[in-house]
């Protein structure tokens, strides 16, 4: 079968007219001490040797597609469109690399501009950067950002993110000094606690990171009353969002935001395991030099037409390399043109109706679990399409039997949260309809 | 000859679009925090969405269009078959809290994944959670001041760079917040092993080393300088960006580095999707292990599990497991590839490299500063055009795109004056790599007018980035008022 190597044909005519008589005295310069005969891996095998064994791999997986899952913990699956897994294959797209040279890659920067445009009505927020790697990367630079505005040292976070995301986050600090501090949820709500928040916003915060609606599912309400005790100050208002919710819920850019970030998977990436991120990072424009990442800027060519590259690069570490913005070079563009293409796909219109089936949906699950009698509600905020609800009985053991039935129930939060006992967070999307919630809700009423 | 296409294709919210619907409020949340007025992007048929990101498609150049031999960054061809792998759903529609009984496979893949890149580096142990390279670079500067401060040797506060680096390795280090202390290479273009070892001190952390490095040139002298680099207690990190030059040749770990990057988008042939999803899996010695990001993935009587019982690791550095379906492609391509396949890789790619430095420094038209072994990339100067002719390097790039060939890395390494930086890969022929040759040369005899108006076959003329920077039109909304203030 072809390989991946055409010269190996040629090797020896090329060999010839370098002077050479073997390839071995191409590489005479590396101390024969460490030179290696040949690495302890199998032979290569072909195509259809490696698809089959491949697919023999995929056969110890239950996909989501088999399993009907309501985990929460901020991935879900969506419904991906066949047409932005048909754009992103385009292999002009997927086989380039970042646009430096911008008369070859107008496709690439226009389609970025457009990303940026998207990210920015979304959000309300006046400029975005061409993607991140994830949100909780996001979150990281969003922390050093906010000290390089404010030149404070103390980030003010939700005690109820993520730990994924909290450890993250602390990893980008650590070289930096500066401190990060936990703000307690509101037992009652499982918003943030305000009272908490007044207590330790002193002018040494440089910036308040709020997730809207959080780690618990919970729509932040009193989000105006927050925005105002910030707002007099330096201190930055940091926003983590989820991009779905946007379509009904009130964009931070009008509670006044200073830095929206967000995990953009859910538009038009796959699950995949966790991977297929894209943080988003929006910002106001006054702040866009202090921004990390890449940024895609409108311009002309010498002739006057319209055209599209990379600005303000140098913020950038291969301009400015010790003292970038950030030390981000590849990001996750091809994440984001999937998620420009999910959503002009949708349209405004039908951005809000995945958002509003986002939100019922979110209100059916609920009340299924709790009409199962199984169930009780530990917080009373209003929610999205994740939430916490307390097992009335043996969680792991509930979790097996519903498994057992192809069926992935909530997310237990005891381990990261002590107080939460016998919890699970769930979640669920545009995806699932009546049919399915009838299915766990039988298989419920089986196991328990 | 190539052309690009050219569309006057209109943004997308220039598009004709159906009138949105009024929006009615939701029950059961607050109409203070309901959004009300519509978002404003259009609404637009399938047909005409489609059409728009065609279109688009077709003014972008890519390995699939043509020979891409930017320095550095290795972009090869990439098997169509790893693409088609990593979207089934088996693997790509996998939650990563499912329970561990339903991903065997995933785990499996990658456990086998991180024992292949431990082989292929020499190193004792991988994670596969950093998201690109520079990301790993920055996890390696974590793991460099976990081992120290683990040590009580709190007062390492510095890494030492070649002046040869890529621009992420000192970004890497101070965002990580050590200062960086950059060291000029020596005649040869290697590391000045005299210098080096009067820099390390007590202070330094770690020496972060490209080998080849971004000259293309082999660091003979790496076994000295692992020594002097240890014997000053501190760490000796290997930048895997040149990776490519040396697989199933020598390996890293051999050479004495602590800590090694390898970017999978490049080496291991998965695409750089426009810039990105990446993934820069990082590997460390024996001594290192403990401090490595959770979870740890452990096979336990033909059963695999996370770990998440290591006490000493660093936490997280993304925020699940990495970049999943790089991660497929890459286990994909080294199954293909074996140890046969691979050690093929990096004898064409070096092949490839030194056949065409030799044919255009035989043309007399640009110089190779430095010592004249190469690797898989090397990088020319245009000094003497622009003296001569005021032909500059980037003029050089641009005119290239004319003849449907992507241009070099230019203006870096920064040691070399009006750079071109050329890694062709082993996936190019031996055609293409003489109409590259052959364009070089033409486009360095031709009229210097010519060449500075360049391009003129691509959709657009050269892009004017000044202008980009003064105005700063960053969003659809920035050109609305843009336009309206005209």
């Amino acid at each position: 079968m072809p390989g991946f190597i055409p010269n190996v044909s040629w090797k020896n005519d090329m060999l010839k007219s370098l002077g050479l008589s073997s390839i071995d005295e191409l590489f005479s310069d590396i101390p024969e001490k460490i030179r290696i005969d040949k690495l302890n891996l199998p032979k290569g095998l072909s195509q259809q040797e490696v698809e089959r064994e491949l697919s023999f791999l995929a056969d110890k997986n239950i996909s989501c597609k088999k399993l009907l899952s309501f985990l929460g913990g901020g991935v879900k699956p969506h419904y991906i469109p066949a047409i932005v897994k048909s754009i992103i294959s385009r292999s002009e797209f997927y086989t380039a690399y970042t646009p430096y040279q911008p008369e070859a890659s107008q496709g690439f920067l226009q389609a970025m501009f457009e990303y940026q445009s998207m990210i920015a009505e979304l959000t309300g927020m006046e400029v975005a950067n061409a993607s991140m790697y994830d949100a909780a990367t996001s979150l990281g630079e969003a922390a050093l950002m906010s000290t390089r505005i404010t030149h404070e040292k103390c980030f003010l976070i939700p005690e109820n993110i993520s730990w994924e995301r909290k450890s993250v986050l602390h990893n980008y600090v650590k070289g930096t000094g500066i401190e990060v501090k936990e703000i307690r949820y509101n037992r009652e709500t499982g918003g943030i606690d305000l009272d908490d928040l007044k207590k330790n916003l002193d002018d040494t915060v440089s910036g308040v990171y709020l997730e809207n609606p959080n780690f618990f599912g919970i729509i932040e309400e009193e989000i105006y009353e927050i925005q105002e005790l910030i707002e007099d100050r330096k201190t930055l208002f940091v926003v983590g969002i989820d991009p779905i919710s946007l379509g009904i819920l009130k964009p931070p850019g009008e509670y006044n935001a200073d830095i929206v970030i967000g995990e953009g998977r859910a538009l038009g990436n796959p699950m995949d395991f966790g991977g297929s991120s894209l943080g988003i990072f929006a910002c106001k424009k006054k702040y866009i030099r202090q921004m990390p990442g890449r940024i895609i800027g409108l311009t002309k060519d010498i002739n006057g037409n319209r055209a599209f590259c990379m600005t303000l690069q140098t913020r950038e570490q291969h301009i400015r390399r010790g003292k970038a913005t950030s030390n981000i070079c590849t990001n996750n563009g091809l994440n984001a043109l999937a998620a420009l293409v999910y959503i002009t796909w949708l349209g405004s219109d039908g951005f809000y109706d995945i958002s509003r089936r986002n939100f019922e949906n979110g209100q059916k699950l609920m009340e299924i679990l709790l009409d199962s009698g199984r169930f009780e509600r530990i917080f009373t905020g209003i929610h999205f399409n994740e939430f916490v609800l307390r097992y009335k009985g043996d969680v792991s053991k509930f979790n097996t039997l519903l498994l057992e039935k192809g069926i992935h129930s909530g997310l237990p939060l005891e381990a990261y949260f002590p107080e939460l006992k016998k919890t699970l967070l769930f979640g669920v999307t545009e995806v699932y309809g009546e049919d399915d919630f009838n299915r766990l809700y039988s298989a419920i009423m089986e196991v328990s | 000859m190539f052309r690009f296409a050219r569309y006057n294709e209109p943004l997308i919210f220039e598009l004709p679009s159906r009138e949105t619907r009024e929006r009615t409020p939701i029950p059961g949340i607050p109409r203070k925090i309901q959004r009300l007025k519509p978002i404003s992007i259009p609404n637009i048929e399938e047909p005409r969405v489609a059409r728009h990101f065609h279109h688009l498609s077709q003014m972008n150049y890519g390995v699939d269009t043509g020979i891409y031999p930017l320095g550095s960054c290795t972009m090869k061809y990439n098997p169509k078959i790893c693409e088609e792998i990593a979207r089934w759903e088996e693997f790509s529609c996998l939650h990563p809290h499912q329970d561990a009984s339903t991903v065997q496979g995933i785990l499996q893949m990658m456990y086998e994944l991180e024992e292949m890149l431990v082989e292929i580096t020499g190193m004792h142990a991988f994670t596969l959670q950093p998201a690109a390279g520079a990301h790993g670079e920055l996890l390696g500067m974590l793991l460099t001041r976990a081992y120290h401060e683990n040590n009580s040797d709190n007062n390492r506060k510095d890494v030492i760079i070649p002046d040869t680096a890529h621009g992420t390795n000192p970004a890497s280090a101070s965002i990580a917040g050590f200062n960086v202390i950059e060291i000029p290479s020596n005649k040869d273009g290697t590391v000045d092993v005299k210098l080096l070892k009067k820099s390390l001190s007590d202070k330094t952390a770690c020496f972060m080393i490209t080998n080849p490095n971004t000259l293309g040139i082999f660091e003979d002298n790496i076994l000295e300088i692992a020594e002097c680099v240890h014997d000053a207690g501190a760490l000796l990190y290997y930048d895997g960006a040149n990776m490519n030059a040396i697989l199933g040749k020598a390996r890293p770990g051999d050479m004495g580095f602590d800590i090694v990057h390898l970017n999978l988008h490049k080496t291991f042939s998965t695409p750089h999707g426009g810039g990105g999803p990446g993934s820069g899996p990082i590997g460390v010695n024996r001594e290192l292990e403990e401090f490595l990001p959770i979870p740890r993935i452990i096979k336990e009587k033909n059963r695999y599990r996370f770990d998440y019982d290591k006490p000493k690791s660093i936490g997280k550095i993304k925020e699940f497991y990495g970049n999943i379906s790089v991660l497929l492609k890459a286990y994909t391509y080294i199954k293909m590839m074996g140890y046969n396949g691979l050690r093929e890789t990096s004898e064409i790619a070096v092949l490839n490299a030194n056949y065409m430095k030799k044919k255009i420094v035989d043309s007399k038209r640009y110089e190779l500063p430095y010592k004249q072994m190469r690797k898989h990339e090397f990088v020319l100067s245009c000094e003497k055009l622009k003296e001569e002719k005021n032909i500059r390097a980037a003029d050089i790039a641009k005119r290239l795109l004319d003849y449907g060939l992507h241009a070099p890395t230019v203006y870096f390494p920064l040691i070399v004056k009006e750079a071109l930086m050329i890694e062709p890969t082993e996936t190019e022929s031996k055609e293409d790599l003489d109409r590259y040759i052959d364009a070089l040369i033409e486009i360095a005899d031709e009229d210097v007018e010519k060449l500075k108006n360049a391009p003129y076959n691509t959709p657009i003329g050269r892009v004017d980035e000044v202008y980009a920077t003064r105005n700063l039109i960053l969003t659809w909304r920035d050109f609305k008022e843009e336009m309206s203030e005209k």
